[in-house]
């Protein structure tokens, strides 16, 4: 199979699970008690009968469920995700505006928990009893137990409250707004220090003892005894042969674990006031503005899905055996 | 008699597990000149693949320690270099086929790329060079369309041409010794034939000398000059193929002879139908005093179970280990 | 259990008696033992300290951040001046609660889908795991927050949005193990016995697929403890129960004036799931001897 058709065949596979996420979205607002209609009159400070049923034919909410869903189905499809009658803005352009902030979260995370999670775990497989082993272990324990608000939490009263070096929270100085945008990103840059160890220490963690675990489990292979056979320097055979193989299953788990770091980020953001989606869902949650949660829900697994298909791409470019199977 | 290129004297390898200390290899002799074969055969787990792994410097370590002997590489002793001297020699001057060739290449890198590296890390030569050396040896393996296989991935090949992969990859440097450990125990039967062949025909013209460790009797009355027959960690009987196998001593080699119908032209040792030898190879952790064979041996003497018989010269370089033999000696 | 014995019965290297081997094998591990006291301190702390310990966590009972050790508060008191001690207490017992309910719902229906997969296969099988891979899409605490926000926050709600995201990993353990068990001899063996389906499942492959899943469903109550704190730490918690994420949550605006009112809290959960997976590293350890090398 060539790379264009399992391209295609996974976009499509990709849009199914999209049509899905649109269809459980749809229905859990439709089942869940109280409605749109209610909200509004509830922000209008109370509402009869009558204003509750004209807002109702306003929305369509009057019309069978199948007739709502087409046509929430299909303005999603041209990307409308309706109207946040809370921020009174169309829901597409408030998540647009939010978006980057995420994804600039996300993923500096994820290439700092990546690079530093396979540096320390390839060490400590090399020297199964130096430090980096202890240090894998230890961390690995803690990534997986610490609530990373806590840990977000602990790194502020460190760093903001006794040593004064980071800012506590947001994404840039206000006083910034017309500096150039060279300085803007420093200061984007210096704001995102903070929140970004936080949510890398725990993919850090799983990163580090995966690789070490792959490591060690490459390291037995025949081939790499081969490799040794040939004269390869340790170094060599470490760093050429066996790093290359670990590669796959690292790739695996980051594409696999990315709908939990955007869960992740959310808590993340609401510790550190980071201008991003999750902050976006908080608030929309919280003033039960359901359009912008759907939107905000329906995006974030378009991002999980997207990013799923790269993954997926980058291990056929890895490992041969699957790029030609 | 030239002087022996490989000569390996009293090699012990121990393995210290958690059930106790395992003797691998025990006084292990043997050695290969120029243009020769010599087979090495046993069962599975008596000390073939080891010794291998000791000549290449390869012993698992933990659990494997090298604690006396010497191996010798052309009058150099290899024992207890420093890991670099070692990778000099590992792959130049003493090439490794394995015994299972599915798993045996690394499956992310191409077959040319794998075989190149190794000419690159021992020979100043340009990429291409290299790689159009590894093309070439992939012609002298008999790989048809060697230039397109080069591109392939391990795993898009059969067995027999992994197999032929790594004898090409062996051989890239051109080195003076090459151990074959069960080059075709993974292989059909009549790749078995062609992989042996490629390796005779190869040692025509290069004058390699080969170590070639199998379990296959017929293999090494078709190949090889001389045969240690190994058990337990030990070798029981050694000297020139035809008097080892017209003229076996030890009950063991006499067992694996008569295992393979053809070989059994001694009128004495023809059965009616093939023998096999009843037990198996002893845990290494569980040898007491006696000799390793002797709870599978059917011409077992009193002395067997007190005291482990050593190598005694029987007619020129014809070796055995069995108290049998000497008794009769003795006479 | 019979099956178990079968096992044991064909396999030739148990000669002892597997169970005590096991346990043998997790007492001998430091790590895991240390685990399992700490779990049980833990327990002792949440549910008998009350007892001792009889300050109401929702009065005032001093100024509002008392330091920790001072006025005679242990652990000082919060914004509101209520004694953190208490607190720990009462939320410790919600906290275990909800991490062992919401754990016991994503394993019910892990282990239901996994073994249904891994029991009939083919388009049975593509289309659970199908749905178990549409499941890993979401991003599990926004979805639950959803159901939180539409359904409102109550311990139920809570405790089955937490069950129904977070299932995906159970299932996935138990189809793999179903896969390969659906193959063993005393299966096949069973089945020409014409066993009815139901039977097959839950009584002879289920039972020795339980390991692996014993070892998920353990790390399980973890990650569920974990995320019940986060979404308490967001708001989105019953206002009126207390857990160790609502505390920190609502001191949440003063960590810079009072950081151990956060900080205590979120040591407490981070103890009980260290110990939690702890314990769970030891079984795995002594459930599968076979990994024991890593």
């Amino acid at each position: 199979m060539n790379f264009g058709k399992i391209l295609v065949k996974r976009i499509g596979y990709g849009l199914i699970l999209l049509v899905a996420v649109v269809v459980l979205n749809f229905t859990l607002i439709t089942i869940a008690p109280g409605d749109v209609a209610d909200s509004i009159a509830g922000d209008m400070g109370g509402a009869d009968a009558e204003v509750l049923a004209e807002i109702r034919i306003r929305y369509g909410l009057d019309q069978p469920f199948l007739v709502q869903l087409w046509r929430y189905a299909s303005s999603i499809a041209v990307l409308d995700l309706g109207h946040s009658y809370f921020y009174n803005e169309a829901v597409t352009s408030l998540i647009m505006q939010r978006l980057p902030a995420t994804l600039l979260l996300v993923f500096s995370s994820q290439i700092l928990a990546i690079t530093l999670g396979m540096l320390i775990g390839v060490m400590a497989a090399r020297k199964p009893n130096s430090f980096f082993n202890l240090v894998v272990t230890f961390l690995s324990l803690f990534g997986f137990a610490a609530p990373v608000f806590w840990t977000g939490i602990l790194l502020i009263i460190l760093f903001v409250s006794i040593f004064s070096v980071f800012p506590v929270g947001g994404m840039m100085s206000a006083s910034l707004i017309d500096a150039s945008w060279y300085e803007q990103w420093l200061n984007i840059a210096y704001h995102l220090v903070l929140p970004m160890v936080t949510l890398a220490s725990i993919y850090f963690a799983i990163y580090s003892r995966l690789t070490r675990a792959a490591m060690q489990e490459v390291m037995g292979s025949d081939y790499i005894r081969t490799a040794r056979a040939k004269g390869l320097s340790e170094t060599r055979v470490f760093y050429k042969h066996a790093l290359r193989n670990s590669l796959g299953p690292l790739v695996t788990v980051a594409g696999l674990q990315f709908s939990a770091v955007i869960s992740g980020a959310v808590v993340v953001e609401a510790v550190f006031s980071w201008p991003g989606l999750g902050t976006l869902a908080l608030q929309s949650i919280l003033a039960r503005d359901t359009p912008t949660i759907m939107g905000i829900l329906f995006f974030s697994s378009l991002v999980v899905i997207i990013v799923n298909i790269f993954t997926d791409l980058v291990l056929r470019a890895i490992d041969p055996r699957i790029r030609i199977d | 008699m030239s002087a022996p290129l490989l000569s390996v004297t009293d090699l012990v390898v121990d393995f210290k597990t958690r059930a106790g200390n395992a003797r691998v290899l025990d006084h292990i002799s043997l050695s290969v000149s120029e243009n020769k074969i010599l087979g090495i055969v046993g069962e599975s787990g008596c000390g073939k693949s080891m010794t291998a792994l000791a000549i290449m410097g390869l012993v698992p370590d933990p659990p494997g320690v090298i604690s006396s002997g010497s191996i010798k590489f052309e009058g150099r002793e290899m024992v207890g270099l420093q890991s670099n001297e070692l990778c000099n020699i590992r792959g130049k001057e003493i090439g490794m086929i394995f015994q299972e060739p599915m798993t045996s290449l690394n499956p992310v890198f191409t077959v040319g790329e794998q075989i190149a590296e190794s000419v690159r890390l021992h020979e100043r030569v340009s990429v291409n060079a290299a790689y159009a050396r590894a093309i070439e040896m992939l012609e002298a393996v008999e790989i048809p369309d060697a230039t397109a296989r080069a591109k392939a991935f391990p795993h898009q090949l059969s067995g027999g041409m992994r197999q032929r992969v790594m004898i090409a990859m062996a051989l890239a440097c051109r080195p003076r010794v090459l151990i074959a450990d069960e080059p075709t125990t993974a292989l059909d039967t009549t790749v078995q034939a062609q992989i042996f062949d490629l390796l005779q025909n190869l040692q025509d013209e290069t004058g390699t000398a080969i170590i070639l460790i199998t379990h296959d009797m017929g293999a090494i009355a078709e190949l090889a000059d001389d045969v240690a027959v190994m058990y337990a960690g030990s070798i029981v009987e050694t000297g020139d193929v035809k008097t080892v196998l017209s003229q076996p001593i030890h009950p063991y080699t006499k067992g694996l002879i008569s295992c393979v119908p053809h070989l059994t032209k001694t009128p004495s040792l023809r059965r009616e139908r093939l023998m096999e030898i009843k037990g198996v190879v002893p845990a290494l952790t569980d040898l007491g005093q006696g000799c390793a064979f002797a709870p599978r041996c059917e011409a077992i003497l009193p002395n067997c179970l007190e005291e482990k018989p050593e190598l005694c010269s029987l007619k020129g370089n014809h070796l055995a280990a069995c108290w049998a033999s000497t008794a009769e000696m003795r006479r | 259990m019979n099956d178990k014995v079968k096992i044991a019965e064909t396999s030739p290297i148990n000669f002892t008696n597997p169970r005590r081997e096991m346990t043998a094998m997790f007492f001998q591990n430091y790590a895991a033992v240390a685990g399992l006291i700490l779990l049980v301190a833990i327990l002792l702390f949440v549910f008998v300290g009350p007892l001792f310990h009889t300050v109401d966590p929702f009065e005032m009972v001093w100024a509002p951040f008392t330091l920790p050790l001072q006025e005679g508060f242990i652990l000082g008191t919060d914004y509101l001046g209520r004694d953190i001690l208490s607190a720990m207490m009462a939320g410790g017992q919600v906290s275990l609660a909800i991490g062992l309910a919401a754990a016991s719902v994503s394993l019910f229906i892990g282990v239901l889908v996994g073994s249904f997969a891994g029991y009939y296969g083919g388009v049975i099988e593509e289309l659970l795991m199908r749905f178990t891979e549409f499941f890993q899409v979401l991003p599990t605490l926004l979805f639950s927050m959803v159901i939180v926000a539409l359904f409102g926050a109550s311990l139920l709600t809570v405790t089955l949005a937490i069950g129904v995201v977070s299932w995906t990993a159970v299932a996935r353990v138990t189809r793999s193990e179903f896969l390969r068990i659906r193959e063993l001899e005393y299966v096949a063996a069973a089945r020409s016995g014409s066993a009815k389906d139901f039977y097959l499942i839950f009584k002879v492959i289920l039972p020795n697929a339980l390991p692996p899943i014993v070892v998920q469903a353990n790390l399980m109550v973890g990650s569920a403890i974990l995320f019940e704190a986060a979404l308490s730490f967001l708001g989105l918690s019953d206002p009126n129960v207390m857990s160790w994420g609502q505390v920190i949550g609502s001191n949440r605006p003063y960590i810079l004036d009072a950081g151990f009112a956060v900080a205590v809290p979120g040591f407490a959960i981070f103890l009980t799931v260290l110990a939690i997976s702890l314990v769970g590293d030891g079984l795995n350890d002594a459930l599968n001897p076979k990994l024991r090398q890593r």
